[in-house]
């Protein structure tokens, strides 16, 4: 190990800037990263991280500043180049084959002609002497998310890099398994290893981080120790002010409303190999309340969702349905006119098509239940009414946008997802399901959008969310119920909800067996 | 040493999205004058035969109009398929299918006559050419089949139908043999416009009435608008609660109809009787329209005006110089080709990539981009 070479930092940054046509994305970036530590980078979407991180990986090359490894000045023009100067990086989003085997997916990234069966054998006692438990031999279509992200952990290490870049690791992993990649990561540091560690999660960098650096708008706002700052002091730091906290008022009487959504014993065989199937789902969502579902991605919450939209039918009309009437057998457009709207998690390609104006995507999903406002005669579209009522969605909704009806993919994904919000809010429905409200969205807009949805839920509507994030969920729900491979738990009413509780259920502890289970855990 | 690198671009780029057809004509001049030259003509005095003489007559025009017809019918309906991300290659098929449906009338039935006769047999083409594409539409989302083979295998179906056709029930019995029809009578032939000026005939007419037809769907209406999303984002489309398979139908049936419309009019029309070739490829011709004329029916006039001229300037060149008319069928392939190859330049940006850059400090800093930005 080269730790000795003491005087220096491992990694410095000077005066690293990134120009994309007019946009800054990154403005003469300074930073230090030393031997063993634990290295946090914080700042909003937006802010410049990801940029930041590509030119430090190769895939980005910079438009002026220098990159000094171990005090020499060097040129990472490729990914190449950073994992041969030992750099490596685990992504947020993983770029793994589901048919192959986890060893396989690892030889593929390595491309040095060992055969699998030494690579497995490696990767096999890595796994082990880091606390990491993967079976190299099985299927990564049938993985969890967290197993996956072992594979790309340990497929890093096997380069055995001196710095290694998490790009948001923990967005993906129950608390539990978050714990554990916390234990992984202080192994690490003790090693001598450097980590950079990009997160917007506050709590968790103020416990494992040494140091942190915070961007904003593509400028270092400030380097800090996260274990002398509050959470809401190192929010400040990201966002400029403070955000606005969410103000959620108790409500009365939920029992007894009428439920305006309900799901009977929804079940959905899996459409593909590595989708999961759905297994005898009930709930209800009373008029007047907020039910959240937790569970950590690929656990069945995008077939739910798809069987809840319409956008895949029931064989029993009776398993979905809306204020009072069967809508199992209804398609989107049916469901809509029954008062239901939608937000899917994905933003482009899903709930709005990118290449479109904001006023066309306004049509999207309202071209039906809006039809007599939208659409004159002979199927004519009234675009003058439309622009008019994208452009009053775009205020509500405070929508940062360049031009006055631009395409949706040139939107920021927070605007975007603003827009695809306000246009459901606009219709005032009375039944209103969300995928993934706030991800990827900046902490203002996120606010925004929380609020607007508990607004929605008091003045009566039922409002179901769909979300990764637990600190979301915790800040609006009424109730929340745990999606685990397929199967949903009872939702648990939130004065009598914790983190652990959630957590446990999360991981697919059942309901009844919580204590026991967290003691073999 | 240089290399090229494709380089993506943020956006696609408005302004090569128009010039493209133009580079791409410009690119098919050049070859053609390589083409010209190796066949031992002198290119200049060949395109002067080729795309000049042919069209500087007043009844010449009226010929381009003849040929441009079918071109711009079956391409706008093509228009609208490629829009939706369907891939109709069989139009030559919907095309002949339409002329086969349209010709039962005034060869079936020779002795009805009079005003309904020319109306009923346009819409029998209409009909006969959306009956054959719902044929791929079908097995598309019945059975998952790519519609490219099965719509392009079925224009030889339909082919050797009109061939047995011609030859066997529906030959012409005091037709000395000849695999041919009877004529049309005079009340199943489209007329003429100006009769005294040139040949062309109402089909013209039809194909620019289709075109803003097609132009106003496309752009103004939730038709058009439900067609450009699923073909975009078909996920999208369908959280619209867009059908994906209503829409397969609706694209091959809208191009069927507007392809055997074209059949029709062209056998009422320019020919006046079933045989056994009654296009000189319209339908795969209209595809390359289709593109010229970037998807969008107005284009789609021009760019079927430009194809009309290359059969023209093939007969011109074959009687004036000799050469194979085949010449016409080489400059619509180069033209498709070099269009789909310009259209890259929608989305990347063309960059020299010397050796400096490849070695490991200095001379990087000298980037071409900027330049390449502001040349933009």
């Amino acid at each position: 190990m080269s730790a000795n070479q003491d005087g220096t930092n491992l990694l410095e940054v000077r005066g690293l800037t990134k120009i994309f046509g007019t946009l800054t994305a990154c403005d003469h970036i300074d930073l230090d990263i030393a031997r063993g530590e634990i290295h946090a980078l914080l700042g909003e979407n937006g802010a410049g991280k990801s940029t930041l991180v590509k030119m430090l990986f190769g895939s980005l090359e910079p438009n002026s500043g220098e990159i000094f490894w171990n005090g020499q000045a060097v040129r990472i023009s490729s990914p190449g180049v950073a994992k041969k100067l030992g750099i490596g990086m685990v992504f947020q989003h993983f770029s793994l084959f589901e048919a192959l085997t986890a060893a396989e997916n690892i030889a593929l990234s390595l491309d040095d002609g060992s055969p699998i069966s030494s690579i497995a054998a490696k990767a096999r006692a890595l796994s082990f002497s880091y606390g990491l438990p993967l079976d190299p031999e099985s299927l990564v279509g049938d993985l969890s998310v967290g197993e996956r992200q072992r594979i790309e952990i340990i497929r890093c290490l096997l380069q055995t890099p001196q710095l290694i870049i998490l790009d948001e690791p923990t967005s993906v992993l129950t608390p539990q398994e978050a714990d554990k990649l916390f234990e992984t990561l202080d192994r690490l540091r003790s090693e001598g290893k450097s980590i950079l560690y990009i997160s917007h999660r506050l709590e968790e960098v103020k416990r494992i981080c040494d140091r942190a650096t915070v961007l904003r708008h593509g400028k270092v706002v400030g380097h800090c120790n996260p274990r002398a700052e509050t959470a809401s002091s190192l929010a400040r730091m990201m966002v400029g002010n403070e955000v606005q906290a969410v103000v959620r008022a108790p409500v009365e009487g939920i029992a007894t409303a009428q439920p305006l959504l309900e799901i009977r014993n929804l079940s959905r065989k899996p459409a593909t190999p590595f989708s999961i199937p759905l297994k005898s789902i009930d709930l209800n969502v009373r008029a007047g309340e907020v039910i959240g579902i937790a569970g950590v991605a690929g656990n069945g919450q995008g077939e739910f969702f798809e069987s809840v939209s319409g956008e895949v039918l029931q064989q029993d009309a009776g398993s979905v349905r809306i204020r009072g009437k069967n809508a199992g057998n209804l398609s989107i457009t049916g469901r809509r006119l029954l008062g239901a709207a939608f937000v899917p998690e994905e933003r482009l390609g899903h709930g709005a098509a990118p290449r479109m104006k904001l006023s066309e995507n306004l049509l999207l999903s309202r071209h039906a239940t809006d039809g007599k406002a939208f659409v004159g005669g002979g199927g004519m579209v009234d675009s003058a009414a439309i622009y008019a009522a994208a452009q009053r969605i775009i205020e509500a909704m405070d929508v940062r946008k360049s031009a006055p009806d631009p395409e949706a993919a040139a939107l920021s994904g927070g605007n975007l997802q603003k827009f695809i919000v306000g246009r459901e809010l606009d219709r005032r429905p009375s039944v209103m399901v969300v995928n993934q409200p706030t991800w990827g969205v900046d902490a203002g807009a996120a606010a925004h959008i929380r609020q607007a949805l508990i607004e929605l839920s008091r003045s009566g509507s039922a409002v179901l969310v769909i979300s990764q994030d637990l600190d979301e969920l915790f800040e609006i729900s009424d109730a929340i119920a745990v999606m685990h491979n397929g199967a949903l738990s009872e939702p648990m009413p939130i004065a009598e909800a914790t983190f652990e509780k959630v957590g446990l259920l999360m991981g697919g502890a059942e309901p009844g067996h919580a204590e026991h289970t967290m003691e073999t855990a | 040493m240089m290399r090229l690198e494709l380089v993506k671009r943020p956006q696609r780029s408005a302004l090569f999205s128009a010039l493209s057809p133009f580079i791409a004509f410009a690119l098919t001049i050049i070859a053609g004058a390589i083409m010209f030259a190796l066949l031992g003509v002198n290119p200049l005095t060949a395109f002067n035969i080729y795309f000049i003489e042919p069209i500087s007559q007043v009844w010449q025009l009226h010929e381009l109009a003849i040929k441009a017809a079918p071109l711009i019918l079956i391409a706008v309906g093509l228009s609208v398929c490629y829009k939706a991300n369907v891939w109709n290659i069989g139009a030559e098929g919907q095309f002949i299918f339409g002329a086969i449906f349209g010709s039962i009338i005034p060869v079936l039935f020779p002795q009805f006559e009079g005003p309904l006769v020319l109306p009923l047999m346009l819409l029998l083409g209409m009909v006969g050419g959306a009956v054959y594409a719902a044929i791929p539409a079908f097995l598309k989302t019945r059975f998952n089949t790519n519609e490219i083979l099965t719509s392009l295998m079925l224009v030889y179906v339909a082919q050797l139908f009109l061939d047995w056709l011609v030859r066997g029930p529906w030959r012409d019995p005091q037709g000395h043999g000849f695999p041919q029809t009877i004529q049309f009578g005079d009340s199943a032939v489209l007329p003429e416009l100006l009769p005294d000026a040139g040949r062309a005939n109402w089909g013209f007419v039809f194909a620019l009435v289709a075109a803003v037809l097609i132009w106003i769907l496309m752009s103004r209406m939730l038709k058009g608008f439900e067609v450009r999303v699923l073909g975009s984002s078909p996920r999208a489309g369908r959280f619209a609660g867009f059908g994906l398979k209503r829409m397969v139908f609706f694209a091959f049936l809208l191009s069927g109809a507007l392809a055997g419309l074209a059949g029709i009019s062209e056998v009422s029309g320019a020919i006046g009787q079933l045989q056994p070739v009654i296009s000189p490829g319209y339908g795969f011709t209209a595809i390359i329209v289709a593109f010229l004329g970037r998807l969008n029916p107005l284009g789609i006039v021009a760019a079927g005006l430009v194809l009309a001229l290359t059969y023209l300037g093939g007969e011109a060149v074959q009687s004036a110089l000799g050469i194979s008319d085949k010449v016409a069928r080489v400059f619509q392939g180069m033209l498709l080709f070099f269009v789909l190859g310009c259209d890259t330049l929608i989305h990347y940006r063309i960059r020299l990539v010397g050796l400096a850059l490849t070695k490991p400090e200095g001379a990087a800093k000298l980037d071409p981009e900027p330049k390449l930005k502001e040349a933009r």
